[in-house]
């Protein structure tokens, strides 16, 4: 599929690698020559180097063939009058990252409908979202949430301690009788799709499909499960601070804000409802201790900049803070950040990439089915899909356990009349049913590439 | 620095050189050629098993590469294809000695069309049609050729395509690399396919078809013919002649003109630079030689033809031109350097090279004259950035000190005098084949000695790969771990 992205900074590169990955045709657009030279020469791109709201580079990126159009530049102005231009000339689809939280829904409405702009990405919101819902189950590293928001994907970190260790997975299954079903395995940064037999030992990351419900009573039965967080301390206070005070104030938590700049903090303190907004430098350790660093229930750092927000992430954790969780832009560092034990790491950058690649594919897939929801996990490692049946699909009522799927695939979950369940062999899968799909290794367009 | 990917791709390189070995074979049972069918076939059979080995034991890690890998790769795969390539002429016994055989196959897919046989004619038919076709494959290039059936050689195959590909800048048409190639050569395809057919209409015969269009498509110049081109019909010469002058174009304009982009194939300011230029080069040639030919018409095709052979770096010829005025041989021996467009299959400096270095000189002598004024070379409407300029003016000191270096190595042979060597080390640098004097279009290059022959050979491998790659490939530095 032929698509144009127009802005190849640190988030337009996430995403044209990821596009790229992908297989598709992707013409990236930059103003700086030497920009639009490194990217051509890191990935299988097409670069035009020009202005992307200017329709002579527009025209000589293809836009007029093109099936889908991002426009991820650093101004929001900029990326609506770019979508604006090429949804004119003949894109199909189009995509604009507009972040500045003045544009509210009403107004970005009006955008989507006027401009032709079809999808309004904002990666702050997307990022505080994420954080948001981790903090709201402290336990697990990462939570990806199916359509019905009653089922979920949670990943966690098995430590020393933890009861899994040493237990096959059928051990597990009679142990703790639970409808939950453990779909991936991160060990030495490799994934697995685990059998029957596979031995969870300590240090392992593994993911695990189950129910909302569901998922809280495991928890709480292996020891895990912490009290929900109720004290949050933010470092930097930038776009994603803002959307996640908000949402956090608003459940009653107590949130307290620090950053460098006074003007900010004046800002932030205005916009939002009862924030504590501490003036000061972050990486200072002593102010953290002073402005009570240990007795709070969760860290969050989400500077600008990743080696600070590694490096207080990691003296966070030092004082046993019970979460702490860690902005990175880049990918090395989130994998780095990995190793050195940060095991919470939000990338606003890959979550916009998934955002993107997961509406790409649902662009370019067949008839008899569609893509909901796409989500890389472990990673990037693994992805977990969630399709709608549709009445042609080759599968229908037959028992999970005689159809004959290719290796590394697993069905993780079905989602029938917004009830759960947890696919054991005998269940079969029907019309309309959404079905979630765990696959490593392979690419999935369409239900009908998990079959052999 | 990433090793294996190198010495793999190498591999890789030599089994498809295997692959291609079947071509002249198949051309050997049809002509009932059986000894030189038994040694294409060995050779063939023998390259694709130790591609493979090779292909085997250097599986790479990981195939990230960097622009140096790209250079590396493109510097071995060239020398092993060659050093393969050669092999089953001196199996034959066509071409008994190895050295001989070397510079006639890279002779080959360097598209210079150099030879050292003096009695072309004798030669087989699978022979001949394996040097030919060497033309044909080196002219846009092998790793291009394998892009296409190797689609995820790397992410960064950018880097093996730039380094190949002849031009002081390479983008791609579209987004993959795999589809630009697959692009290019069925542009090149589809033209070379109409020259075979058109010649064929003009009563050439059709191997001889197939070959002289491999050699025109390739930019290359092995005919199979003493005389070169001189004996076939004026229609088959004018066919040829023009095709000469189109594989001398830069590809992606025809990209252009198949998507229907006419304005900005028209805007192309090196598209008119080489017409000119080679115009006003025929318009000279015809009016220095008129009062030796007939009349007009011959005057005409003899001086289209050989600007069209020289300027594109091919290397046929319908006259004699070592026999020509002064003037005339002059102004070829320039175009000689100029070479075509980037872009294009041809060989030489490039025209879009020359434009962008007389317009910094131009850009110099302004800011001599008004020392505060503020510059800057603009081509085909965009401004050329300070990398590209740099880029070109290094290539143009590196080029003329390769030159010299050649031309002083070859002195130590006896064989040639000054006229024939300098002209030997052009023509040879700059993918062309025939030079003056002991070398002319009439004659070849048998009587320089091996150590001579193997020094050209090299010659054309840096002309053909634009320096840089061999360079880096021969420098210490390039391999120590540092």
């Amino acid at each position: 599929m032929k698509i144009v992205v127009v802005g190849c900074g640190k988030i337009g590169e996430t995403i044209i690698k990821n596009l790229v990955n992908e297989g598709h045709d992707v013409v990236a657009v930059d103003m700086e020559q030497e920009v639009v030279s490194q990217v051509s020469n890191m990935y299988d791109v097409m670069a035009v180097c020009g202005n992307g709201a200017d329709n002579d580079t527009l025209d000589e990126a293809g836009v007029k063939d093109a099936e889908l159009f991002v426009a991820v530049t650093d101004s929001d102005e900029r990326n609506m009058l770019s979508c604006f231009i090429a949804s004119k000339m003949g894109a199909k689809q189009t995509i604009a990252r507009i972040r500045n939280p003045e544009f509210n829904d009403n107004s970005l409405n009006f955008i989507r409908e006027e401009l032709g702009v079809s999808i309004a990405l904002n990666p702050e919101k997307l990022a505080a979202h994420e954080i948001y819902s981790l903090l709201k189950l402290p336990a697990a590293t990462k939570i990806e949430t199916f359509s019905t928001r009653k089922f979920e994907i949670i990943e966690i970190k098995l430590k020393v301690d933890s009861p899994f260790n040493g237990l096959s997975l059928i051990d597990i299954r009679k142990k703790f009788p639970y409808k939950f079903l453990v779909c991936t395995v991160l060990r030495d940064d490799k994934a697995f799709i685990p059998d029957g037999n596979f031995v969870l030992k300590s240090g392992d990351r593994i993911s695990i499909t189950a129910s909302r419900k569901e998922v809280q009573k495991l928890l709480k039965k292996i020891g895990i499960v912490q009290r929900p967080v109720k004290s949050v301390m933010i470092l930097g206070a930038s776009k994603i601070s803002h959307y996640l005070a908000e949402m956090l104030l608003s459940d009653g938590n107590d949130v307290k804000i620090i950053d460098k700049d006074k003007e900010k903090c004046l800002v932030y303190d205005e916009k939002l409802k009862h924030p504590v907004m501490i003036h000061g430098d972050g990486a200072q350790q002593e102010l953290l201790l002073e402005e009570g660093l240990k007795s709070m229930d969760a860290f969050v750092s989400i500077t600008g900049n990743d080696e600070c927000n590694i490096l207080v992430s990691y003296f966070a954790q030092s004082l046993d803070v019970p979460t702490v969780i860690t902005k990175t832009n880049r990918d090395e560092f989130s994998q780095m950040a990995n190793r050195l034990g940060l095991d919470c790491i939000v990338s606003p950058h890959m979550t916009v990439a998934n955002a993107i690649v997961r509406y790409a594919r649902a662009l370019e897939n067949s008839m008899d089915s569609s893509i909901e929801t796409l989500y890389k996990i472990m990673d990037g490692k693994a992805e977990a899909l969630e399709f709608i049946i549709g009445h042609d699909c080759s599968f229908l009522n037959i028992p999970i356990k005689d159809i004959k799927l290719k290796d590394n695939v697993l069905i993780a979950g079905i989602i029938r009349n917004k009830s759960v369940i947890i696919p054991g062999g005998l269940d079969f899968i029907l019309e309309k049913d959404k079905v979630v799909i765990v696959a490593s290794g392979i690419k999935i367009t369409s239900i009908a590439d998990i079959i052999q | 620095m990433n090793r294996r990917m190198v010495f793999n791709m190498a591999g890789k390189v030599v089994t498809a050189t295997g692959l291609l070995l079947i071509l002249p074979t198949l051309v050997a049972l049809i002509y009932k050629e059986f000894k030189v069918f038994e040694s294409f076939l060995i050779v063939a059979v023998a390259a694709i098993l130790i591609g493979f080995a090779v292909i085997k034991i250097t599986k790479p890690r990981t195939n990230v590469i960097y622009a140096k890998e790209g250079f590396l790769i493109v510097a071995l795969t060239w020398l092993s294809m060659s050093l393969v390539g050669a092999v089953p002429f001196v199996l034959c016994g066509e071409i008994p000695n190895y050295a001989d055989a070397f510079f006639e196959i890279v002779s080959g897919f360097t598209t210079t069309g150099a030879s050292v046989l003096p009695d072309v004619e004798a030669l087989s038919h699978a022979a001949l049609f394996w040097r030919s076709f060497s033309h044909w494959i080196g002219g846009m290039g092998i790793l291009v050729f394998m892009l296409i059936f190797i689609p995820n050689m790397s992410d960064r195959s950018i880097h093996i395509l730039r380094a190949e590909m002849p031009g002081p800048v390479v983008g791609k048409l579209v987004p993959k690399a795999t589809d630009t190639a697959r692009i290019l050569y069925i542009i090149y395809l589809i033209m070379t396919a109409t020259e075979i057919v058109l010649l064929f209409a003009g009563g050439m015969p059709f191997f001889d078809s197939m070959v002289h269009s491999f050699g025109t498509a390739g930019t290359g110049g092995f005919g199979i013919r003493g005389d070169s081109i001189m004996s076939y019909s004026p229609y088959c010469q004018w066919i040829i002649a023009i095709f000469m002058f189109l594989f001398g174009i830069n590809f992606n304009l025809y990209y252009l003109l198949l998507i229907r982009r006419f304005k900005s194939v028209f805007r192309s300011g090196e598209l008119w630079a080489y017409v000119g230029i080679s115009v006003g080069a025929v318009a000279l040639i015809c009016a220095d030689i008129y009062s030796s030919c007939q009349n007009l018409g011959e005057a005409l095709r003899l001086s289209a033809f050989q600007v069209s052979s020289i300027v594109t770096t091919t290397g046929y010829s319908t006259a004699d031109f070592n026999l020509w005025p002064t003037f005339s041989k002059t102004i070829l021996l320039l175009l000689m350097i100029v070479g075509a467009c980037a872009g294009s299959t041809a060989g030489g400096m490039k025209v879009s090279r020359v434009v962008i270095i007389v317009k910094t000189i131009k850009m110099q002598i302004k800011a001599l004259l008004h020392p505060r004024s503020v510059n800057s070379v603009k081509f085909e409407g965009k401004t050329v950035g300070d990398e590209t300029l740099k880029s070109v003016n290094s290539y143009l000191g590196i080029y003329c000190l390769c030159l010299a270096g050649f031309f002083f190595v070859l002195s130590f042979d006896s064989f040639g005098d000054i006229e024939t060597n300098i002209s030997a080390t052009i023509a040879c640098f700059n993918n062309i084949g025939p030079g003056f004097g002991g070398v002319g279009p009439m004659a070849n290059y048998d009587g320089y000695n091996y150590f001579s022959k193997i020094i050209l050979s090299f010659a054309m491998l840096f002309g053909r790969l634009e320096i840089f790659p061999m360079i880096i490939f021969f420098s210490p530095s390039t391999w120590t771990k540092q």
